[in-house]
């Protein structure tokens, strides 16, 4: 067993902490962390529910692999219904927080009710208790994390925490842990606002000693970790230039979403790519990066850690940001970046340890920006309304815009509610770039089609992570396939999507299968669990878990118009590169992808699907 | 006829020192050229060709030998990268 079997439950409104015994029957259909944790919040809420009422749960989860041996083992999830969305939320962190609370004794920790006034969690082994937050209220995740520790008097505490963001009901507030890994999208970080709980701190010293047959879980997984060193992706790629040398492949095919999806390709992705972070600098010689950095059990190490040119405008009279920190992943620079226009280095390393420190989606407020950058230019907002001039291509814009969204001042308290809404307030809907009210990330669907129809599909909004197709289209990972075609990504989509699933619900990091195989997490999965873990079985398993969040968003009121692209990814089509005179074949794609998925015409499971994955 | 050359990564290590902060190594070459002919007149490891690009489209490796270049074409590779 390499589950806990306990249960941590805590009840805001009362509170009150108690242990109860995981349900092994679900753990061994659903696996841990992602999987399991929604099948509880599914099984235990309203999934009407207001996400920022009382009545949600938030559920912090590992799987029976995190804290263990395996490589990348130190994942956990934060599960709940997103308010950003309204659809189910599960967003994934790394560090060293899921590891500590797995060895703590605990597989999951279930949030109920609200906090009268803030408190957080105190987690050391069984001794559990609710501790006063007033104090930490207002404070940022970098302080909040620093302070606990300091009144514990424990620096090996882990804590994951919110930060102003969350506090002010940012709709994209990330939970942090390790002052720059975060469970980022979807707002989780709002949702522990709202019940006034700023953070869980957790010291474990069990250890993780329950493993099904160890000799066999040694051997499997040294095994595994040569794969991952052997590879020439996730053994040299990765760990020397991390996810941002992604930024010139994908400004090169021409996908890359450039000022609000306007353009598919930025004249200054070279200036912010992982290959600029390793030049040496005017100012004092030295490249921005650093050094890379793995989480728990990492043998890949992917992190970025930088510095800030202690010379640019955004951090001169600020020493508190001149030290190594959380540098840019593809992703982040993406957002604030080329969403944005802006090719200042510097002022999106300044942006991201904002996102870091304060705890929120770069994805989402970067392409947010995008949003407030074209609706600027059609003169819909002023520099009055929004406090600074704000073109596309402003740095100075952006940076402002970041710093007044983490303190909630001005119109940051606009930029905090997401592009939806954002754009629907301002009487233009058709702007925001985003599906079910999530933003997009950093790969236009007109270029990459299957990430089309990955982010019409995906259970939590738009997202890359729910089936990274782009391994496949771009990449050649497992098998190279036309990223301009809308033939067979249907079947693409839903494989990525099932394997994915099962992943992100054991406790390791997807990044591993740029060179594993489920094939090559079933051994040892095998060898940690006891009883049948088939590749049958998780092959099941990862349809069962897509096709429960599906349930749950269409108990939710989601229907088969939310499973759909901006206007703009279908009638405006892309203007250069490979994809030029494309535009989405989403409409296409769509009727195939239910059909195999075994759903009706409006996206729901039918009897016999839903009969035949147990659900 | 005039190409570029980019090369990424690793890879950037094979570009002279002028294209360094660009990554571009704009070249003459004879007409007739192939994608294979400026990979292995440029000592590139085949190991670290992996990701092959003309003009942003994919050149699998079966057709990389004879692929022709025509003027103005830009040739970006990679060694294996990927991220998320």
């Amino acid at each position: 067993m390499a589950w806990t079997r306990k249960i941590l439950r805590v009840n805001l409104t009362d509170r009150t902490c108690a242990s109860e015994p995981l349900n092994m029957e679900w753990a061994h259909d659903y696996l841990g962390q992602r999987g399991l944790a929604t099948k509880y919040l599914a099984s235990e809420i309203d999934p009407k529910v207001d996400p920022l009422s009382p009545d949600n749960k938030i559920i912090w989860a590992t799987g029976p692999l995190t804290g263990t041996m395996a490589s990348t083992g130190g994942r956990y999830s934060v599960v709940t219904k997103g308010p950003l969305t309204g659809a189910i939320a599960c967003s994934n962190s790394g560090g060293y927080f899921g590891a500590e609370l797995k060895f703590a004794g605990w597989d999951m920790v279930i949030i109920e009710g609200r906090a009268s006034s803030p408190v957080y969690l105190s987690i050391e082994n069984d001794k559990v208790e609710l501790r006063d937050a007033s104090h930490l209220w207002g404070k940022t995740v970098w302080e909040t994390e620093g302070q606990i520790k300091s009144e514990h008097q424990d620096p090996q505490i882990r804590v994951s925490c919110i930060g102003r963001t969350g506090e002010n009901g940012v709709l994209y507030a990330a939970i942090v842990n390790d002052l720059h890994r975060a469970a980022g999208r979807s707002g989780v970080g709002a949702v522990a606002g709202s019940k006034n709980l700023k953070a869980i701190a957790v010291r474990g010293t069990l250890g993780v000693g329950n493993i099904a047959n160890p000799k066999e879980f040694m051997k499997v997984t040294f095994e595994k970790k040569k794969i991952l060193k052997e590879n020439a992706v996730t053994g040299q790629g990765l760990p020397t230039y991390g996810t941002q040398v992604l930024m010139n492949v994908i400004n090169e095919i021409g996908a890359m979403p450039t000022r609000n999806h306007k353009d598919v390709q930025f004249e200054g992705a070279r200036k912010i790519s992982a290959e600029a972070m390793h030049e040496p600098r005017e100012s004092d010689g030295k490249a921005q990066l650093v050094n890379n950095q793995a989480c728990f059990g990492c043998t890949i190490a992917c992190g970025r850690i930088s510095k800030i040119d202690a010379t640019h405008y955004t951090v001169v009279n600020s020493p508190k940001y001149w030290g190594a920190s959380g540098g840019l992943e593809y992703e982040a620079a993406w957002a604030l970046g080329c969403a944005n226009g802006v090719d200042d280095l510097d002022a999106l390393q300044y942006a991201t340890m904002l996102c870091n420190e304060d705890g929120f989606d770069p994805i989402s407020f970067g392409a947010t920006i995008g949003a407030v950058m074209e609706l600027y230019e059609m003169g819909v907002l002023t520099k009055e309304e929004i406090g600074i001039e704000a073109p596309f291509g402003s740095g100075k814009a952006l940076t402002f815009l970041t710093e007044i969204t983490a303190r909630g001042e001005g119109f940051g308290k606009i930029i905090g509610l997401g592009s939806k809404r954002l754009c629907e307030k301002y009487g233009h809907p058709e702007l925001s770039m985003s599906v079910k009210g999530q933003e997009f990330p950093a790969y236009d669907a007109r270029a990459v089609q299957g990430m089309g129809l990955t982010y019409a599909t995906s259970n939590r909004g738009a997202c890359h992570l729910r089936s990274y197709t782009i391994s496949s289209e771009v990449l050649g990972i497992p098998v190279k396939t036309d990223p301009l075609t809308t033939e067979g990504k249907p079947a693409l989509v839903k494989a990525f999507q099932d394997a994915t699933a099962v992943v992100d619900s054991t406790g390791l990091c997807v990044f591993t299968t740029f060179a594993w195989a489920l094939s090559d997490i079933q051994p040892q999965l095998q060898a940690a669990c006891e009883g049948d873990w088939s590749m049958e079985k998780l092959d099941l398993m990862g349809e069962r878990i897509w096709n429960m969040e599906r349930q749950f968003n269409n108990a939710a009121g989601f229907t088969r118009k939310d499973d759909d692209l901006p206007a703009r990814l279908k009638t405006e089509a892309a203007k250069v590169g490979p994809a030029k005179g494309l535009v989405s074949g989403i409409d296409k794609m769509i009727p195939e992808y239910y059909d195999l998925r075994g759903w009706d015409t409006e996206g729901r499971p039918t009897a016999e699907t839903v009969a035949r994955l147990g659900l | 006829m005039r190409v570029t050359l980019k090369l990424y990564a690793s890879l950037s290590d094979h570009l002279p020192d002028e294209a360094k902060r660009t990554n571009e190594w704009p070249m003459e070459v004879a007409d007739g050229t192939t994608v294979g002919d400026l990979i292995d007149r440029h000592q590139l490891p085949k190991r670290l060709v992996h990701l092959v690009l003309v003009n942003g489209h994919y050149i699998p490796p079966a057709s990389r030998e004879a692929h022709p270049l025509v003027e103005n074409d830009v040739l970006a590779i990679w060694p294996p990268v990927a991220g998320g």
